[in-house]
């Protein structure tokens, strides 16, 4: 299968890091514990492997980080960049939760869309925003998300979507569930359109995110470990009182209970979703 | 108008002696024979779902069904859906399509099941999948909400050309004590939750969420149930007429919010 070289990491920290080489000390330099294998990582070292700990840890990565990681050099044109919600219910402390969010982010709202090459091909991208109220969908994610499916079937573009969502954003009550429906009808009529969807989930993708545009892609990959499910797992376990089966909702859970094509470690995902566009060209 | 509060149309749209979906289909229609399976894995007593009689009109009906007496609630596990329900649900719907049957859907649940086998076997794309493939099925479909609206397992049977409330049913994105235990810490401000989500019929009427508002006066009695069946016969012939049938449907979904936002490009 040498033909699928591509495909593999492209260091050994992707791998699983048992042959990695030691961390360089450098007294000084500020450091990052990682939860999994609880050494410290210098942060130069981390961002050199793309926030990827020795052991295969992912850190969890902003929008702008992804999207610098994932286009070709300079190719990512933003669309939509001025749509933001609005507090439709005045729900209290919403408005101010919502700005904290955006002072805290530096974005407008919790997904980011637009057109990038990746490796030459154009395609439609969204990412989401853990910073933005942990990449929750209120009425202007899904208008955003509803408005690059629909910008993508005029063009005839693929789209591509990285998310990361605690689920639908409660401040927005009904309308935020709507969003479900809105980006549902929107990423059907691209798929009957012949068009490619390619979601990457990552850490964590759940609730009303999971149960419509996340999981409606025609090629789900996911990040290694992320957690990715429709209810939380505190609720599962409260309502079934039943001890959670080990891996639960991780990516590699799904893999093994049919619910995503493939695990797809950070360093290697340009290079897979390259060949997947090439291999849909077209579409 | 006074109503009830938020949350006392909350606990009356949980209560036990509503009428449920199967009192719905038997009432309401006529000659029901009721179809069973997913075909891919179970048959799941939560959501029911056959074709019947409308009049002359043949249609599909499908329903959450949270029982009556305590072994049947139990063994419906209180109307919260695994995904072989939404799959069974989805398996009608396009069976309905196929013969050019209207769908009509009753839903009343608390919300999709959050369980073990319920993650292990796709929850989350069971109700995506639903969400899709409803918002381009060729047939009218019309869903009436009874009593409990909960979130995603809610919707995944409300993606629907007409959505009717009844009177003291909710919708919500999530239930008020989940939506309290997160904002606040501390499930007894309920109360407040459920007043700031706009959860009621009213509320979803305001937000155009449901286009009709149904009175709960004669609840449960003949001719309630008369009643709602005439308004579903003469909404169907109106939309069976319609040929931007889908494309309308496309844009009573994709409007929600849209106003909302804080600036228009």
């Amino acid at each position: 299968m040498a033909f699928l070289n591509f495909l593999k990491p492209k260091n050994q920290l992707e791998e699983g890091g048992r042959t990695a080489a030691p961390v360089q000390e450098d007294p000084g330099e500020p450091e990052k514990l990682c939860p999994n294998c609880r050494r410290s990582i210098p942060v130069s070292r981390l961002w050199a492997d793309h926030l990827v700990c020795a052991c295969g840890h992912h850190f969890r990565m902003n929008a702008r980080q992804r999207i610098a990681l994932v286009a070709d050099k300079g190719s990512f044109r933003e669309l939509f960049a001025t749509v933001r919600g609005g507090d439709p219910l005045l729900f209290p402390g919403y408005p101010e939760k919502a700005q904290t969010a955006r002072n805290a982010s530096g974005e407008q709202e919790a997904v980011i869309c637009g057109t990038a090459l990746i490796e030459g091909r154009k395609t439609c991208l969204f990412v989401m925003e853990p910073g933005f109220m942990m990449g929750s969908m209120g009425s202007a994610v899904g208008e955003k998300i509803a408005r690059l499916f629909e910008y993508a079937l005029d063009r005839r573009l693929p789209v591509i979507g990285y998310t990361v969502s605690g689920g639908a954003r409660m401040q927005e009550g009904l309308l935020s569930l709507m969003q479900m429906a809105k980006t549902s009808a929107a990423v059907k009529r691209h798929c009957d359109a012949g068009l490619l969807y390619i979601a990457v989930l990552t850490d964590p993708t759940t609730g009303g995110v999971t149960a419509s545009f996340a999981m409606e892609a025609d090629i789900l990959l996911a990040e290694p470990g992320a957690t990715i499910g429709f209810a939380g797992a505190r609720v599962v376990e409260q309502t079934t009182r039943k001890a959670l089966p080990k891996g639960f909702q991780t990516a590699e859970f799904l893999l093994e209970h049919g619910f995503i094509d493939q695990i797809a470690p950070r360093g290697g995902q340009t290079a897979l979703l390259g060949e997947l566009l090439r291999l849909h060209i077209g579409g | 108008m006074s109503g009830p509060t938020p949350y006392e149309a909350v606990k009356l749209a949980r209560d036990n002696g509503r009428p449920t979906g199967l009192d719905y289909i038997h009432n309401v229609f006529q000659g029901f024979l009721e179809f069973h399976g997913d075909r891919r894995y179970s048959d799941d007593p939560a959501v029911v779902g056959g074709v019947a009689w409308l009049g002359s009109q043949p249609v599909t009906v499908i329903a959450t069904e949270k029982g009556h007496t305590a072994k049947d609630r139990s063994r419906r596990n209180f109307g919260a859906p695994h995904p072989e329900g939404y799959r069974k649900a989805l398996r009608l719907m396009k069976q309905a399509e196929k013969f050019g049957r209207p769908v009509i859907c009753f839903v009343d649940t608390s919300g999709a099941y959050c369980g073990i086998g319920a993650e292990e076997r796709g929850q989350g794309q069971a109700i995506a999948e639903n969400l899709m493939e409803l918002s381009t099925l060729c047939v009218p479909v019309i869903s009436v909400l009874i009593g409990e609206g909960g979130s995603g397992g809610a919707l995944a049977l409300a993606l629907a050309d007409r959505v009717w409330m009844l009177e003291n049913a909710v919708y919500s994105v999530i239930s008020p004590e989940g939506c309290a235990s997160i904002l606040w810490k501390d499930a007894s401000k309920a109360e407040t939750a459920a007043a700031s989500l706009k959860l009621t019929a009213r509320d979803a009427r305001r937000l155009g969420v449901v286009e009709k508002v149904l009175s709960e006066q004669n609840l449960g009695k003949p001719a309630f149930y008369r009643g709602l069946g005439n308004l579903l016969r003469r909404e169907l012939e109106a939309l069976s007429a319609d040929p931007e049938l889908i494309g309308k449907r496309y844009a009573r979904f994709r409007a929600f919010g849209t106003n909302t936002l804080k600036e228009q490009p």
